[in-house]
C-alpha cells in the first residue's frame, strides 16, 4: 500500500460567487425570484475484511441547483457541469420549465425578514477528519473488526470493519439578497461481524460510532466489542408463539419510532391530510410522559445547520409536550398552506420544491434505567431490530418484522427472530408506559429505551 | 460510431489514446484489472399535486469512476469533471490499492455485440414537457373521477436517459444508451369513519409514448384510487402462521427478498449468506424454477450490458427446486472461478459495482389461480406490496402487504389492514405447494437498495400458494 497523503480537494471555484451570480443572472433573464444552492464535498471510505483491505474509495464532487419563479409558477434545474455552457443551460432550463407549471398562490421564497443564519461556532466542521495518514485510517477499520472477531471464539466471519470521513460545503443564495454558507465534517467507524453456533447457523449484527471530529470519535476497539456483543446475543434465535406482551425497544429501534413521529408531523403530510396526526394540534396524542423536541441549533449536532434549506434560521421547536401536540414541522410553503409560520425545517435537495427535514429530533429522557424497565416486566419482548417498512402514515397501522430477546421474570433470556410486532401508532404513542434515561445521539434522530404495551406479537 | 461514443468522444473530447492512458495510470502500481465508467445522465420530472403542477425539474449529472482490482481489494475514485487531468488524478488515487510494478492494459479495445433491448432514445426526448404535463393532469382527473371519497391525488412522471461508456484493461469496450420512464400515482381517500391510501405506478426502459398507448395515466390512477377505496373498509389482519396465496406480478418481491439477495455472489464468496455452500441442494419445492433475466425487452430491470460492460443474460437460479447458480460480477467470477453472469451493477459513476439482480421471476406452473384460492380454508390472499427487506446472514425476510384479503373456505372475503409477512429464505420456497399458470411481471416500479446503492429491478411470479407463512397482523 502506498502511503501518499493526498486528499482530493475540489474546492477551486468560489462557491459563494457562483451561487450569487447564478441568482442575479436568473433575475436578469426574467425570473421574479430565484434561489441557488451549491454543494461541494469530499469523501474517504475504507472497508477491511478478515484483516485485509477490501475497498478504498476517495473522491470529491460538486453540484448546483437552481429554483426560479415566474410570478407564482416555479421550476428547478440542477447540474454537475460548472462550465459556462452548463451554467447557461441551468438558468435557461429553469426559466423555460417555469413557463409550463401552474400558478400556485402559496409558492415563493421566504419573506426577507424571515431570512438569516445562526451566529457563532456551531462546531460542525473540523478538518481533522482527514488528519490520519491513509494507513492509519485503514488501521482504524482493521482494529474495529479485530476487536469484534477476537471477542469470542464463535466470531467466525465478518462483513468487515470500516472507517469513513467526509466533508461538505454548502452555499445558499436567493434574490432577497440572502447568502449563507457552512461547512460540515464527519468521521465514523463500524464493525459488522458474523457469529456461528455449533449447528452452523450464522448471525450478523453491527455497531458504529460517528463524530464531527476525530477527537470525539469512539475507539475502534469499543465499537468492535459492542458489535460482537450485539451479534453473539442473537445466536440460537428461535420463533415464538403469537402472543400479546409488553415490548421494550432498545434506543436504536426506538429511534425509528421517532422517525415515524417525524413523518407524522411533517407539514407536507399534514396539509395533504395524509398523516394520522393531521388536525390534532393542541390535542393529547401521546402519553403524558412524552415530550418530543426538534432542535436544529445544538452545537455539534448531527442535525444542526445555521439555516434551513430556504435560508431561514434553524430553531428549537417543542413538537409534543407532555403528550400534547404543540407544533408541526414546517417550511415556507406548508406554513402558508396551513396558515402558520415556518419552523425553519425546509430541506432542499438540488432539485424540486423544498421538503421538510428534521434538526436534532429526539424524545426526552425519562427516569428509568433500561434495566429497571426490563426488570418490571414478567413476560415481554426486548426488540433490537426492525425489519421492513410496514408503517402506514395515513392510518398509523404498524406491522414490522423484529428480532430481539425474550423477557422472563424481569430478565433477558433467549433470542427471538422471525416474528412481527403490530399495532397502530396512535395507540402505541399513548401506550409508552416507561421511558429510559439513556438518550444518546448517533445521528440526527434519537430516543431512549421505551416500553410500549398492548402490541401483538405474531409468530408460530 | 454510436451516439454514445459521439457524446464522450466529441462533447468531452476524449480519444481512444486518452482511454489507454487512463487505464495505464490506473495500473501504475500493479493490480489485476482496471476499468473506467463514464456516465452522462439527464433527467426530467414533473408532478401534479392538488390538481395543479406545482413543480417541474430537469437535471444533468456527469462523471467518471475509476476502479482498480488487486486480489480481493478494490480501489475506487471518481470525478464529476471529465477534464483529462481530473480523470488521471482519479486513476492515480484508485491505483493506491495495489502495490507492485506497473502493469499495462491490453492494447486496443474490442466491443461486444450488444443486445438491443430498448429503443435508442433520442437525447432530446426531453423536448416536449407539455405532453408530459398532460399525462399527469389526466391521472389527476381519472383518480378523482373514480370515487368522490378520493380527496387527495398526486401523480408524477419521471424520465431519464443514461449514456455510459465502460472500458477495461482486458480490452472491454461497451457503450449503451439506457432510457427509463416511470409514472406514479398516489391517492388519499376519506370516509366518515376512516382514511386510507392507495398507490400505483409503472414504466420501464421505454419512451413517453408508452403511457399513451400501453399503460395510460388512467390505468395507474384508477388502480391507485381503487386500492384506497378498498382500504377504507379494511379489517384487522390475522396474526400467526397460516396459508398464504400471493397474486401474480409484483408480489414476486418474495423471490427478490427470500432468495435473490442471498444468491448474489459477493455474499457467497465471503460465506456470509444463509445460502452459502448450498449449490446443488434443495431450496424450494420441485414446482419452483426461478431465473434472473436481464434481457427482457423494455423491462425496468433490463440492460444491454451491465455496468462493467458485460452482456446481460438469463441465469437459472433455481431449477425444479434445486439451487443452480449465483449472480456474479467480474470480481466474484474471477475469485470464485465461476462465469460472470453480467450482474455487475452500480447506482452511478460515484459507486463501486457489485452483483445485483435484474428481473427476477418464477416460471409459470400448471395450477389455475381459481383452484389455488379454492384450496385454502383460512388464509391470506396478498396482491400488492410495499417494500421488503432481508437479513442475508440469517435468511429472515419480510415484505409488507398493502392490498390483501382474507380467504375463508375457498373464497376471497374482507380486505385486510396493512400487514407484514415474515419468513426464512432457505425454506420459504419449500412451502410452495401450488404454482399458477398466470406468470406476470410487475408494472415497473421496483428499486432495490444494497449497501446504500439503488438500482432499478423487476420481479414476477404466477399466483403462488405457500402452505405456511407468518402473517403479522393484530387479530388473534
Amino acid at each position: 500500500m502506498a502511503t501518499e497523503t493526498q486528499t482530493l480537494n475540489p474546492v477551486e471555484t468560489d462557491l459563494r460567487d457562483l451561487a450569487t451570480s447564478v441568482v442575479s443572472r436568473a433575475m436578469k433573464s426574467g425570473a421574479t425570484a430565484a434561489e441557488a444552492v451549491v454543494r461541494e464535498g469530499s469523501e474517504f471510505s475504507t472497508v477491511v475484511r478478515m484483516g485485509e483491505v477490501e475497498t478504498l474509495k476517495e473522491s470529491g464532487s460538486r453540484a448546483i441547483g437552481l429554483r426560479t419563479f415566474l410570478g407564482q409558477r416555479a421550476a428547478s434545474t440542477y447540474s454537475s457541469d460548472f462550465s459556462k455552457d452548463g451554467i447557461d443551460r441551468l438558468i435557461s432550463g429553469a426559466l423555460e420549465l417555469a413557463r409550463v407549471t401552474s400558478e400556485d398562490v402559496f409558492s415563493g421564497i421566504p419573506e426577507p425578514d424571515q431570512l438569516g443564519s445562526l451566529q457563532g461556532d456551531l462546531k460542525l466542521y473540523y478538518d481533522d477528519v482527514y488528519s490520519l495518514p491513509p494507513d492509519e485510517r485503514i488501521d482504524y477499520a482493521r482494529r474495529a473488526e479485530r476487536a469484534a472477531l477476537e471477542a469470542d471464539p464463535r466470531m467466525k466471519n465478518s462483513d468487515g470493519g470500516s472507517f469513513d470521513a467526509a466533508t461538505g460545503h454548502k452555499v445558499l443564495a436567493n434574490s432577497h439578497g440572502f447568502v449563507g454558507e457552512f461547512r460540515r465534517s464527519y468521521c465514523s467507524v463500524s464493525a459488522a461481524p458474523i457469529a456461528q453456533d455449533e449447528n452452523g447457523n450464522m448471525q450478523r449484527d453491527y455497531w458504529f460510532a460517528l463524530a464531527r471530529t476525530m477527537s470525539k470519535l469512539e475507539s475502534a476497539e469499543s465499537v468492535g466489542r459492542e458489535a460482537a456483543r450485539r451479534t453473539l446475543r442473537r445466536l440460537g434465535s428461535r420463533k415464538i408463539a403469537s402472543t400479546q406482551v409488553p415490548i421494550v425497544l432498545d434506543p436504536m429501534v426506538a429511534g425509528s419510532i421517532l422517525d415515524n413521529i417525524f413523518d407524522a408531523v411533517n407539514g407536507d403530510a399534514i396539509y395533504r391530510q395524509s398523516s394520522f396526526l393531521a388536525n390534532k394540534l393542541g390535542e393529547q396524542v401521546a402519553a403524558g410522559n412524552i415530550t418530543v423536541v426538534d432542535d436544529g441549533t445544538m452545537p455539534g449536532g448531527f442535525g444542526t445547520e445555521p439555516f434551513d434549506g430556504e435560508g431561514v434560521p434553524t430553531r428549537r421547536t417543542v413538537v409534543i409536550e407532555n403528550g400534547v401536540l404543540k407544533s408541526y414541522l414546517l417550511n415556507t410553503y406548508t406554513a402558508k398552506k396551513l396558515g402558520l409560520k415556518t419552523t425553519g425545517n425546509a430541506s432542499r435537495g438540488l432539485a424540486g420544491t423544498p421538503g421538510i427535514g428534521s434538526g436534532n429530533f429526539y424524545l426526552q429522557n425519562g427516569d428509568h434505567t433500561p434495566q429497571q424497565i426490563i426488570g418490571n416486566i414478567k413476560q415481554g419482548l426486548y426488540v433490537f431490530q426492525f425489519l421492513g417498512f410496514g408503517v402506514n402514515m395515513v392510518t398509523g397501522d404498524f406491522s414490522r418484522g423484529v428480532s430481539g430477546l425474550w423477557i422472563e421474570n424481569g430478565e433477558l433470556t433467549y433470542p427471538v427472530e422471525e416474528v412481527t410486532v403490530a399495532g397502530n401508532l396512535k395507540d402505541m404513542m399513548n401506550n409508552i408506559s416507561e421511558i429510559g434515561n439513556d438518550l444518546e445521539f448517533r445521528g440526527s434522530t434519537a430516543a431512549p429505551t421505551l416500553r410500549i404495551d398492548g402490541m401483538m406479537v405474531a409468530g408460530e | 460510431m454510436t451516439q454514445n461514443q459521439n457524446l464522450f468522444f466529441q462533447k468531452f473530447g476524449i480519444t481512444p489514446n486518452d482511454l489507454q492512458r487512463y487505464l495505464g495510470e490506473a495500473l501504475s502500481a500493479g493490480g489485476d484489472y482496471a476499468d473506467l465508467y463514464f456516465e452522462y445522465l439527464t433527467s426530467t420530472s414533473i408532478s401534479v399535486d392538488e390538481s395543479i403542477v406545482k413543480s417541474a425539474s430537469q437535471g444533468i449529472s456527469a462523471g467518471c469512476g475509476v476502479r482498480v482490482l488487486a486480489g480481493e481489494r478494490t480501489g475506487y475514485a471518481y470525478t464529476d469533471d471529465l477534464a483529462p487531468e481530473k480523470i488521471l488524478r482519479a486513476a492515480r488515487t484508485a491505483a493506491l490499492i495495489a502495490r507492485g510494478p506497473a502493469k499495462s492494459p491490453i492494447e486496443g479495445f474490442k466491443e461486444n455485440l450488444n443486445h438491443q433491448l430498448y429503443p435508442i432514445a433520442s437525447p432530446s426526448a426531453d423536448a416536449d414537457i407539455s405532453a408530459k404535463l398532460d399525462l399527469v393532469m389526466r391521472a389527476d382527473r381519472a383518480a378523482r373521477a373514480y370515487d368522490p371519497r378520493v380527496v387527495q391525488v398526486r401523480a408524477g412522471y419521471f424520465d431519464e436517459i443514461r449514456q455510459i461508456l465502460v472500458i477495461g484493461s482486458d480490452g472491454t469496450f461497451a457503450t449503451d444508451v439506457q432510457p427509463m420512464a416511470r409514472f406514479s400515482v398516489s391517492c388519499i381517500a376519506k370516509s366518515a369513519e376512516s382514511s386510507s391510501k392507495g398507490a400505483a405506478g409503472g414504466g420501464g426502459r421505454v419512451g413517453m409514448d408508452f403511457f399513451l398507448t400501453d399503460k395510460t395515466p388512467e390505468h395507474f390512477a384508477q388502480d391507485a384510487a381503487r386500492q384506497a377505496i378498498i382500504q377504507l373498509d379494511a379489517v384487522e389482519a390475522p396474526a400467526g402462521e397460516m396459508e398464504v396465496v400471493l397474486g401474480p406480478g409484483w408480489p414476486g418481491i418474495l423471490l427478490h427478498e427470500a432468495i435473490g439477495h442471498g444468491l448474489e455472489a459477493d455474499f457467497n464468496r465471503k460465506g456470509t449468506s444463509a445460502f452459502s455452500g448450498m449449490l446443488g441442494k434443495r431450496v424450494a419445492s420441485d414446482k419452483c424454477t426461478v431465473v434472473d433475466n436481464g434481457t427482457l425487452p423494455s423491462r425496468r430491470g433490463s440492460i444491454n450490458v451491465d455496468d462493467e460492460g458485460s452482456p446481460t443474460q438469463n441465469t437459472v437460479l433455481i431449477e425444479k427446486g434445486i439451487l443452480k447458480g449465483y449472480l456474479s460480477d467480474k470480481l466474484s467470477a474471477r475469485l470464485m472461478g465461476m462465469p460472470d453472469t453480467g450482474n455487475g451493477r452500480r447506482e452511478s459513476y460515484a459507486h463501486i459495482p457489485m452483483p445485483r439482480m435484474t428481473n427476477t421471476y418464477m416460471l409459470a406452473g400448471d395450477d389455475s389461480p381459481e383452484d389455488i384460492i379454492r384450496s385454502v380454508k383460512r388464509g391470506v390472499y396478498a396482491v400488492n406490496f410495499g417494500g421488503g427487506q432481508v437479513d442475508i446472514t440469517n435468511g429472515k425476510f419480510v415484505f409488507s402487504a398493502s392490498e390483501a384479503y382474507l380467504i375463508e373456505n375457498g373464497h376471497v372475503t374482507a380486505p385486510l389492514k396493512n400487514c407484514t409477512l415474515i419468513g426464512n429464505g432457505p425454506d420459504a420456497l419449500t412451502k410452495v405447494s401450488m404454482v399458477g399458470n398466470d406468470l406476470q411481471l410487475d408494472e415497473g416500479v421496483g428499486t432495490c437498495g444494497k449497501d446504500g446503492q439503488s438500482v432499478p429491478v423487476g420481479v414476477g411470479i404466477p399466483t403462488l400458494k405457500l402452505d405456511s407463512m407468518t402473517v403479522g397482523g393484530t387479530a388473534r
